[in-house]
């Protein structure tokens, strides 16, 4: 039972080498990248459940038991992310076989999306730190692939900086590993964390959790976001949604990880400075968002924003403040890809990405104008959708561990997410229409398929909130107490 | 021994930091690969260089040289390897495409 822990990761990857060699069967290639990531959620919610009754499963690879051998531990947190991940590339998949085009699905965009998704799953459920550092790597070596395919000027331009950005990103990140190695003498994440607590978490500890804290932020685009908004809006805009939705949020599991399990000790210090970072990312992105003229801007902006906002619920180290950000992290994932979407079709439509020089889509397309209506709305935390409680309970997170003015900051940015997503639906979506009805070009039937399905996910997560509790609860109580992951993890050692 | 190395890894990063720092796509990828250098020896150095005999078994009673870091490195060249590769094939691409292979010229705002 527990070798399932290890699927998510392990089926994508088999099945995208196989596609490598079904590159010119592309309706064959769409049917096995469809079923795969069905079984994948499958997979990751029958975790969920088993996890819910008997506790955390994991797996020690070659029967290597902690601390030696390298392993995967699935708790809620970690499943809960890779259920919505494989919803969400489900759904963004259906986008793109509608959308994608004949030639990149010939250049191997189905391997690679497939690639990435092992990354990411791989990154959150691994219990390794070291593997951890793999897992980023498969991830972000798909993504490059991911930006550039196409080969348009642009893409190769910004491609060149994502890249070069992430290579100096991974360096710290060994040489935050090789300084943890040093100091610990070990890679396991439930032994680090043990070891950390027998020792105490000295300076040199803090500084080694503060080389992690770089490291990821990059990764997540927090405070370090300045590559964000360029690589974010040139490749298709399948790829786009899947980035969005996903990519940041393994650097944001990772930073929850490694400050709740790793180096929770030295809060004064470590807890400080993520929440003053994150203060200054929403205020710098809401400036970029206020003052972005594209769609683009505007819709990448709003993703630098969200960061900022769920770490609120980690620098709060209380647990309503992480069930807020593990609960806003589920409404966020299905929420951005709807609006990259949502956004990259209306650029399809009207060829324009200037908010000003589009009018009145609303009455060429009734359902997609309220679809991103509801989309907005929800971004903004508007009751009963999705992002709502994540905000109640990152606040109340905040009220808990007094961080009175990440709260002022995080309530006030929504104000800002708010207005800045309705002037686009203000000067595109109402007013004349500036396309006659024969000119008209239909939305394909498949891209608005999952349009209505991201759609309906967020108005349910919202209003079946009561269902989703019990699973938000545990993660968040696993993350507070991390001494119900280290005795499941260490189970078997003396 | 081990102060030697740090010198040594200090040197590798400096002379990589001011090649990253420079324009020419080909200088910063250098620049990338000597920084990865770097690393991989650090990592040996912080694993504790050779304070015993080799790691097996029947050879010798211990104690033995932790060969964990060894094993790590491995893993980190392959990783740097395959992304050198990737990238000098996109710098490739883009002084193709882009015309130039200098990081000033190549602009930079998404709005042009």
């Amino acid at each position: 039972m527990s070798n399932m822990v290890v699927l998510p990761m392990i089926v994508p990857i088999i099945t995208g080498v196989l596609l490598v060699f079904l590159r010119d069967y592309i309706k064959l290639q769409r049917i096995v990248s469809l079923l795969t990531m069905l079984f994948v959620m499958g997979v990751s919610g029958t975790l969920l459940y088993v996890v819910q009754h008997q506790g955390i499963v994991k797996v020690d690879f070659s029967g290597w038991l902690p601390p030696f051998g390298i392993l995967f531990v699935g708790d809620t947190f970690a499943l809960i992310l890779v259920l919505t991940a494989s919803i969400v590339t489900i759904l963004c998949l259906v986008y793109a076989f509608a959308t994608i085009g004949e030639r990149h699905e010939k250049m191997y965009f189905y391997p690679f999306v497939l690639f990435l998704i092992a990354g990411i799953n791989g990154s959150f459920l691994t219990g390794d730190i070291f593997n951890l550092f793999v897992c980023f790597e498969v991830m972000l070596l798909a993504s490059y692939v991911l930006i550039a395919l196409g080969g348009e000027k642009i893409q190769l331009r910004e491609s060149l900086k994502y890249v070069l950005i992430n290579v100096v990103a991974s360096w710290m990140f060994l040489v935050a590993l090789a300084f943890l190695y040093g100091a610990v003498k070990t890679l396991n994440m439930a032994h680090i964390a043990q070891r950390v607590a027998e020792v105490g978490q000295d300076p040199m500890l803090t500084t080694v959790s503060i080389f992690f804290l770089i490291v990821f932020a990059v990764k997540a685009g927090l405070f370090f976001f300045f590559w964000l908004p360029g690589s974010y809006s040139v490749p298709p805009t399948a790829v786009q949604a899947l980035f969005a939705a996903l990519l940041t949020k393994v650097g944001i599991y990772a930073l929850i990880r490694t400050f709740t399990l790793m180096f929770p000790l030295d809060q004064g210090v470590t807890h400080w400075l993520i929440g003053t970072l994150a203060g200054l990312t929403i205020i710098l992105g809401c400036m970029g968002a206020l003052a972005g003229k594209d769609v683009r801007t505007i819709a990448t902006y709003n993703v630098v924003i969200s960061v900022g906002f769920i770490l609120i619920g980690l620098a709060s180290g209380t647990e309503a403040g992480y069930a807020g950000a593990v609960y806003y992290l589920i409404h966020d994932i299905l929420a951005k890809a709807l609006l990259f979407l949502i956004l990259g079709t209306v650029v399809y439509l009207t060829g324009e990405i200037v908010v000003k020089n589009m009018s009145g889509l609303i009455r060429n397309y009734p359902l997609f104008g309220w679809l991103y209506f509801i989309t907005m709305c929800s971004i903004a935390g508007f009751p009963p959708l999705s992002g709502f409680l994540g905000k109640v309970l990152i606040g109340q997170g905040a009220v808990e561990g007094q961080n009175y003015v990440l709260l002022a900051l995080g309530f006030a940015s929504s104000i800002i997410v708010l207005y800045s997503l309705l002037r686009i639906f203000l000067a595109s979506f109402f007013g004349e229409t500036t396309i006659s009805e024969e000119d008209r070009i239909p939305i394909p039937k498949l891209a608005m398929t999952s349009f209505v399905m991201l759609g309906v996910l967020i108005v349910g997560i919202g209003v079946g909130a009561e269902a989703l509790s019990p699973f938000v609860e545990d993660a968040a109580e696993t993350l507070a107490n991390p001494a119900i992951y280290i005795d499941a993890v260490l189970a078997n050692m003396e | 021994m081990e102060s030697l190395m740090m010198l040594l890894i200090g040197v590798l990063v400096a002379v990589a930091t001011y090649l990253v720092l420079s324009r020419t796509f080909i200088r910063v990828i250098l620049g990338t690969a000597i920084l990865s250098h770097a690393v991989h020896l650090l990592i040996l150095t912080m694993g504790g260089l050779k304070k015993g005999d080799v790691p097996l078994l029947n050879q010798s009673n211990g104690p033995y040289t932790d060969a964990l870091p060894q094993a790590l490195i491995l893993t980190a060249i392959v990783i740097s390897f395959a992304v050198t590769a990737f990238v000098l094939v996109l710098a490739y691409r883009v002084y193709k495409t882009n015309g130039t292979d200098d990081f000033d010229k190549l602009g930079g705002s998404s709005d042009e």
